[in-house]
């Protein structure tokens, strides 16, 4: 049975306390920004680092690789649910959209 | 309407220190995220896609003026200056830190509230009607019946591990507004022929993924044996149901694989076990719960004043032949309040809005509020004479909209905006139908019709029983809604028939234009509703407007 060739990733989670979307970069930190996050393109790599990220219960819930791409700016969703965990909800300017 | 008595308040409050020292120790690192999350859960918290959400329970879905008041200051001072009124009566908020839930929850405890049993699978907050002691049609009020079922299920320690969720829903009316045949229970107050009190009793009803009406497993249950079969009910469930695999543990599931002959002689054994256990202990409790839901002093006064502003005043005219209903008193009428201004998100009232709705209680409607399922803010005892009043200070306050019942009345559920579980927006397709058919001026033409939007497949935006309903989906990356057509939630429930493909996010709004159009050219009168139009035609003259070029393509 042949396998789906692995996509690029990177490790998301909620932030333990606010409870909003965090991403883990290169350096070890959690950021608020995916641009900032690590873009995995190993499959060994990536079962790493969300090992790693699971090993910090008491900073991040939930995490998991979720797909992305290689924008201008850095790693950028590649659905739309994982677009709008960077951004807050649609209904009201709430959210990372306005910075919070 | 009830009051908590040294027992509830010393239980509630007990809960809020317990889960105080909980999140203490899952912020101290003490417990781990799969150690917290069910005791999160047992005390109303999600984790959403952007933030916590605390679901807090309304009870039946009635409040006073001081409990309206303290969600308004919760959402303002923890949360965003708002909350999100729910399909299941509730509250929600949306953005609240970990750290301040135990402070809202003792701020909740503090006006009588709490959200214990709001998730998990659990027994989970009894509905009922909206209108509940209040409707010209009702036999008699169902509140004190569900106030008795909350007390019984709160931490009942038999049923705080079920299969899965489950859902009790109450009316006191023959006319269901209740949606008690899409519920785990459903409970419909009648009288048998020596005119005594009792329930019809409604089994494994529910949305899902699996839409199911809802079987009458009892025609007649003697009020005082409410309780004993009830508890036969999710005994048997807790026993039968499976827990292998989630999507078939919900009692609807059980009576299906079962058969409902079977269900019916496991409770009817069950229930023979119980009964001599309740001996008159429930009874004397609900005695008590009625005294406190006696009606109020309704005043006889003349209502020249309302006809009058009527006349004067088409936007208040309006607005009256929309948003209020029958009051059994003379001269009294039940306002429903919408929570949906065109373009607004379904269910959503601002710290202010809810500070005037409570004022607005406290002043003309007996210190009484209600939500509806339908997400709208009810105030059930208003006298007529009072009304233009309260219009005025409505109208102030953006909270004047006319149109309960109507296409812009839509329930939604917060889908993918907020809701980890989604497949897709709600929210925005619902305040799109709103605000295109509001240019269209065409609202009151189309005349009753109830649009449902869900943002999965877990239907918490009832899209089964719509008579339009719309699921949205994630369809290869993009989000997709499909139509339902047909479906009804009160006494003749029936589930919306799926009308075709799905439609992407830009076509969803035109379908549903076309789907009207087509509706206001094959009534036969403007009597004729949206779902007796459907009753009468079937689905293609439907479907053939939502698919025109399917349509050409067989006709070539």
């Amino acid at each position: 049975m042949s396998r789906r060739p692995f996509t690029p990733k990177v490790v998301t989670a909620n932030a333990l306390l606010e409870g909003d979307a965090v991403w883990l970069t290169e350096d070890d930190r959690w950021t608020r920004d995916i641009a900032e996050a690590e873009l995995i393109e190993d499959e060994a790599v990536a079962d790493d680092r969300l090992l790693f990220a699971i090993a910090q219960p008491d900073v991040v819930v939930g995490a998991y690789l979720a797909d992305a791409v290689l924008s201008q700016d850095g790693p950028a969703p590649a659905h739309f649910r994982e677009t709008f965990r960077t951004r807050g909800p649609s209904n009201y300017a709430h959210g990372k959209q306005v910075g919070e | 309407m009830y009051q908590y008595n040294d027992f509830d308040k010393a239980f509630v409050r007990e809960r809020v220190d317990q889960f105080r020292a909980q999140v203490e120790r899952r912020i101290d690192g003490s417990l781990t995220e799969d150690e917290f999350k069910p005791l999160r859960l047992m005390n109303g918290l999600y984790l959403q896609l952007h933030a916590y959400m605390l679901r807090v329970a309304i009870p039946y879905g009635t409040l006073n003026s001081a409990q309206m008041r303290q969600l308004a200051m919760i959402g303002d001072r923890w949360d965003k200056g708002y909350g999100h009124f729910t399909t299941r009566q509730n509250i929600q908020f949306n953005w609240p830190k970990l750290k301040d839930v135990p402070d809202m929850l003792d701020a909740l405890a503090d006006v009588g509230m709490h959200a214990i049993q709001t998730s998990g699978n659990t027994i989970r907050n009894v509905t009922a009607d909206h209108f509940a002691g209040a409707a010209a049609d009702e036999i008699a009020d169902p509140r004190p019946i569900a106030e008795l079922l909350r007390q019984w299920s709160t931490d009942h320690p038999e049923f705080q591990f079920l299969p899965r969720k489950f859902k009790i829903a109450v009316t006191g009316s023959p006319n269901d507004r209740a949606v008690t045949k899409a519920h785990d229970i459903g409970l419909r107050m009648v009288r048998n022929d020596a005119g005594e009190p009792g329930f019809e009793v409604i089994v494994g009803g529910g949305l899902g993924r699996t839409p199911v009406i809802g079987k009458v497993i009892r025609e007649f249950l003697p009020q005082a044996d409410l309780l004993p079969y009830v508890e036969a009910i999710v005994s048997v469930y807790n026993l039968l149901g499976r827990r292998d695999n989630k999507y078939k543990a919900r009692i609807k599931i059980t009576v299906m694989e079962n058969g409902l002959e079977t269900y019916r002689d496991l409770v009817e054994k069950r229930f023979a076990e119980l009964r001599p256990e309740f001996t008159g202990v429930d009874q004397e409790i609900l005695a008590e719960i009625e005294a406190q839901f006696a009606p109020p002093a309704f005043r006889e006064t003349q209502v020249d004043n309302f006809e009058a502003a009527r006349l004067a005043n088409p936007a208040f005219h309006a607005w009256t032949d929309t948003n209020l209903a029958q009051h059994r008193a003379t001269g009294y009428a039940i306002v429903s309040i919408s929570l949906k201004a065109h373009g607004a998100t379904p269910g959503d009232a601002t710290g202010d809005q809810m500070r005037v709705l409570a004022d607005l209680a406290e002043r003309y409607g007996h210190d009484e509020l209600r939500i509806s399922h339908e997400q709208n803010v009810i105030l059930p005892h208003v006298h007529k004479s009072d009304l233009p009043a309260i219009y005025q200070i409505l109208h102030n306050h953006g909270l004047a909209t006319a149109n309960i019942g109507q296409i812009s009345d839509i329930i939604a559920c917060p889908g993918m905006d907020y809701c980890a579980l989604a497949t897709a927006r709600s929210i925005p397709i619902a305040q799109e139908i709103a605000t295109r058919f509001d240019e269209l001026k065409l609202e009151n033409e189309i005349g009753d019709l109830k649009i449902k939007i869900s943002g999965c497949i877990n239907a918490c935006g009832h899209h089964h029983v719509g008579h339009i309903g719309i699921l949205g989906l994630d369809r290869a990356g993009v989000e997709n809604y499909q139509i339902t057509l047909g479906g009804d939630a009160t006494e003749t429930a029936a589930i919306g028939e799926r009308a075709g493909p799905g439609f992407s996010a830009d076509e969803i709004i035109p379908a549903i234009e076309r789907l009207i159009h087509a509706y206001l050219d094959l009534r036969v009168s403007e009597e004729e509703t949206f779902l007796a139009a459907y009753r009468r035609l079937g689905a293609e003259p439907f479907k053939a407007a939502l698919y025109p070029d399917k349509e050409k393509a067989n006709a070539a």
